[in-house]
């Protein structure tokens, strides 16, 4: 099925100006894989204050987390990170679909259509994950 | 033809496991983030309202699933791409098992936290 076609090495992002779409697709899916498995690593790490407070104090876990809530720079790393997860989402799909030999020939179009979603998706959420923070 | 970019030897075992815990997270991880930025807002969570979920059985036996199968997908995807750039022999081995030992750090300290949200003592 899967042909090799030669498009050079990708790997060399020097070419990055002759990019086509679908190296767009898998440099950016790489790019949001890795911050989202590293974001999962301090997610855990923040939540571990669970920790101390099932036995203690609950104001261990709530103070950190709602603290780190009320700095303006979480907000905007949070949005960040919520672009970054809805473009590995619906790329993710997207990938899905074209493993399993399903619009093939629109590759372009569905990756165009995926970042155009992901940008809609994140400006309609923008006012519920900054609220309150400036 | 089409084209095909992906780090992922086609139909091997790696590739199949990356898509079969994908598809799980799409759902999960979308529920996450409905839940926890629009039903419940991030900046009123407080320990008492994560143990009022983590108390529900489905809602834990979610997260902890959630928990593995992202820790997975994560650490599996960063190991075939560096196996995808070339990396192969001593370095290979040693990277599989720093990995190997990342995640299972991670799922394991996953879990305590999992379990310290029902309430319950994990300090030794
Ligand atoms: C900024 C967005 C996020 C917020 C505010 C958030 C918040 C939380 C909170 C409060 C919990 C504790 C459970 C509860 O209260 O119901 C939790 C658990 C968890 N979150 Fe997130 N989360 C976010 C993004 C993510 C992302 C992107 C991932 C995946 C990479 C993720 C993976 C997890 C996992 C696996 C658990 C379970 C932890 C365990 O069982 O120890 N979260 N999250
Ligand atoms: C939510 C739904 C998700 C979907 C649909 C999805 C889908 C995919 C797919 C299909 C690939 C393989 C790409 C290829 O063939 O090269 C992949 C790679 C990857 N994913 Fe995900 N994923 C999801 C969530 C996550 C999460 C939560 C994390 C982090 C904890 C993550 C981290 C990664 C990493 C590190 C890679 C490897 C990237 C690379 O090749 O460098 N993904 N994902």
């Amino acid at each position: 099925m899967s042909q090799s076609y030669d498009r050079g090495l990708i790997e060399d992002f020097g070419r990055w100006q002759e990019f086509s779409a679908g190296m767009w697709a898998w440099v950016l899916h790489k790019f949001t894989g890795w911050v989202l498995i590293g974001y999962l690593f301090t997610h855990i790490a923040v939540l571990s204050t669970a920790i101390p407070a099932a036995t203690g104090d609950p104001a261990i876990y709530t103070g950190t987390l709602q603290s780190l809530e009320e700095l303006a720079l979480v907000r905007v790393l949070e949005v960040g990170l919520l672009s970054v997860a809805v473009f590995h989402i619906l790329n993710g799909v997207r990938l899905l679909f074209v493993d399993l030999g399903v619009g093939l020939n629109a590759q372009d179009k569905s990756f165009y259509a995926s970042l155009v979603l992901t940008g809609a998706i994140v400006v309609a959420s923008v006012p519920t994950f900054i609220s309150g923070a400036f | 033809m089409a084209e095909r970019y992906s780090s992922f030897e086609p139909k091997g075992t790696r590739w199949f496991l990356q898509r079969l815990t994908a598809g799980f997270l799409v759902v999960v991880l979308a529920f996450h983030f409905m839940l926890l930025h629009f039903v419940h807002h991030a900046y009123e969570i407080t320990f008492m309202g994560t143990q009022a979920r983590m108390t529900q059985v489905g809602y834990f036996a979610t997260m902890v699933l959630f928990l593995v199968t992202a820790t997975f997908h994560g650490v599996n995807g960063v190991y075939n791409a560096l196996v995808n750039q070339g990396l192969s022999g001593t370095r290979k081995t040693a990277v599989k098992y720093v990995l190997v030992g990342a995640g299972l750090l991670l799922a394991l300290q996953g879990t305590r936290v999992a379990l310290a949200m029902t309430g319950m003592d994990v300090t030794f």
